[in-house]
């Protein structure tokens, strides 16, 4: 948890907000390095260090976490189903398999539902996009410095693990989305799809113009307003998952007793070793009371002292702010997938429908 | 807002989960779905046919239990019936039978009556003559009176 000035505060959440970006450096770009500044002579495929390095890029680049995460987590999606479908028997089912079914029969539901055409493939396409959209924002509810702290550790700088706040990975979606609708658009309509955005909704040759015009908008802003919603859905929540995170952290951190005296005597750098102290305690305390050696009252007691010795009531408050935006983050992230998977629906729906 | 790279990276990963998901999970799933549903309901068929089958059976059962009952009902009308008239007819005999019996036995009385008058009747006679030769004596022929003493004794 670092954030303890202001100027640290913006660091904070600008690391929070930068992707792993691998990517090309320009020839000619000024390098900070630890020896000093150093200019490339040729185009350089490399790690971007920090923003600055990452905007450099520009469009040859790639975000390594996002690509990561949201591949990870469509194999994980594809593991669990295929296990669930080489599974799938017409005897009774249990467990897992049932929970499996259940969704493929919500999402068979909303395609019968909004789909009325003859399509194989729309009813796996919107189990994709609801399965894997589903678990890219569940990322959400991680600890905000869970993940990024630990990659910290293990020397990687940046880690976004929340795909769908990364714009590249909505719109990637979106314009899949949006390809198949054109493609669909062509092979059911033919020249009625060219008849449609160029005869509607005014039916005459002179007014061609306005009604491709119109029409070209309407059509584009499907792919936008899809991504685009999903995009800043998430990262909305997201932000607010930091600014929970950062507002109690700097209270946490210089503690309510002990942790100014260790900031004192030990430098920051030990908060991390000292919470660890706290953290264990606790924990013994919470399990004592398992064990039914403390009673429930007096382990409350102890908690709460416990952390308020460990400055942790900020803590505390912080971790309560992030559980109840969790909870309610909880009906944002499936609402937001499903808000994408009908809407694809109803895209290809009406790619499909002759007149409309 | 950088879009990059990443933008097609995320489209052909996107098309590769898609194609797995038409090609090698949806199908199966939905399919072992619909077997099951269609075993279900087959299955749910199968009772009510049984149910119905068994409600048949039943009413069959009772139809048929009473029917025999009316039969053995019948049977044993008839049976009582038959009982009485044997009784009836065998009543009728024996009183048949005993009348005569008492006829014969009648008839044999009255002939042993007729035949104990006889031997009476001819006792008397010898009796008589026993007794006539006593007074007389020997001076009476024998065949002479003979004839006398039967006449005397058929009017007895």
């Amino acid at each position: 948890m670092s954030g303890e000035n202001p100027a640290s505060t913006t660091e904070y959440i600008q690391h929070h907000l930068q992707n792993l970006v691998y990517g090309k450096l320009p020839a000619g770009f000024e390098r900070h390095t630890e020896s000093g500044l150093e200019v490339l002579g040729a185009d350089t495929w490399t790690m971007a260090h920090g923003a600055s390095e990452a905007a450099a890029m520009g469009f040859w680049a790639i975000h390594v976490d996002s690509m990561a995460w949201s591949i990870g987590l469509g194999v994980l999606f594809c593991w669990v189903f295929r296990r669930a479908a080489v599974r799938a028997t017409t005897g009774v089912p249990s467990g897992m398999l049932n929970f499996i079914e259940m969704i493929v029969e919500f999402i068979d539901g909303s395609v019968k539902d909004s789909f009325h055409g003859r399509n194989k493939m729309v009813a796996p396409l919107a189990l994709t996009i609801f399965v894997w959209i589903f678990l890219m924002n569940l990322m959400d509810l991680l600890p905000v410095d869970l993940v990024p702290k630990l990659m910290g550790l293990a020397g990687v700088g940046y880690q976004k693990i929340v795909p769908s706040t990364d714009p590249n990975i909505t719109m990637g979606m979106a314009l899949g989305v949006f390809i198949l609708m054109i493609y669909y658009n062509i092979k059911i309509k033919g020249t009625g799809f060219i008849k449609e955005l160029t005869m509607h909704p005014f039916n005459h040759w002179a007014f061609i113009p306005i009604n491709l015009f119109m029409e070209l908008v309407g059509l584009l802003a499907k792919p936008f307003s899809l991504g685009l919603r999903l995009f800043g859905n998430m990262y909305a929540g997201e932000m607010i998952f930091i600014l929970i995170a950062m507002m109690f952290a700097a209270g946490a951190g210089s503690g309510l007793v002990f942790g100014g005296l260790n900031a004192q005597l030990f430098g920051t750098e030990t908060n991390g070793a000292f919470w660890l102290v706290i953290f264990v305690l606790v924990c013994g305390v919470c399990w004592m009371n398992l064990k039914g050696k403390i009673s429930t009252g007096r382990t409350v007691l102890l908690t709460l002292g416990l952390l308020t010795i460990g400055g942790g009531v900020f803590a505390l408050g912080g971790g309560l702010m992030q559980w109840g935006w969790a909870i309610f983050h909880i009906l944002v992230i499936t609402l937001q997938a499903f808000i994408f998977m009908v809407l694809t629906i109803v895209y290809l729906s009406m790619a499909h429908e002759e007149d409309h | 807002m950088n879009i990059n790279l990443t933008l097609f990276g995320q489209m052909v990963t996107f098309a590769i989960f898609v194609w797995f998901c038409m090609k090698f999970v949806w199908p199966v799933i939905i399919g072992a779905m619909e077997e099951r549903q269609q075993k279900i309901a087959d299955g749910l068929d199968a009772a009510d046919r049984a149910m119905r089958d068994l409600e048949a059976a039943k009413s069959e059962a009772t139809d048929q239990m009473k029917e025999a009952k009316q039969e053995a009902a019948g049977i044993v009308d008839q049976a009582n019936k038959r009982a009485n008239q044997i009784v009836d007819e065998a009543k009728v005999l024996a009183v048949a039978e005993g009348d005569r019996l008492k006829v014969a036995a009648e008839a044999e009385i009255e002939q042993e009556i007729n035949r104990a008058k006889e031997e009476l009747r001819s006792k008397v006679a010898g009796l008589a003559i026993a007794g006539a030769e006593k007074i007389l004596e020997a001076s009476i022929d024998d065949k002479a009176n003979r004839a006398l003493v039967d006449k005397l004794a058929t009017q007895l």
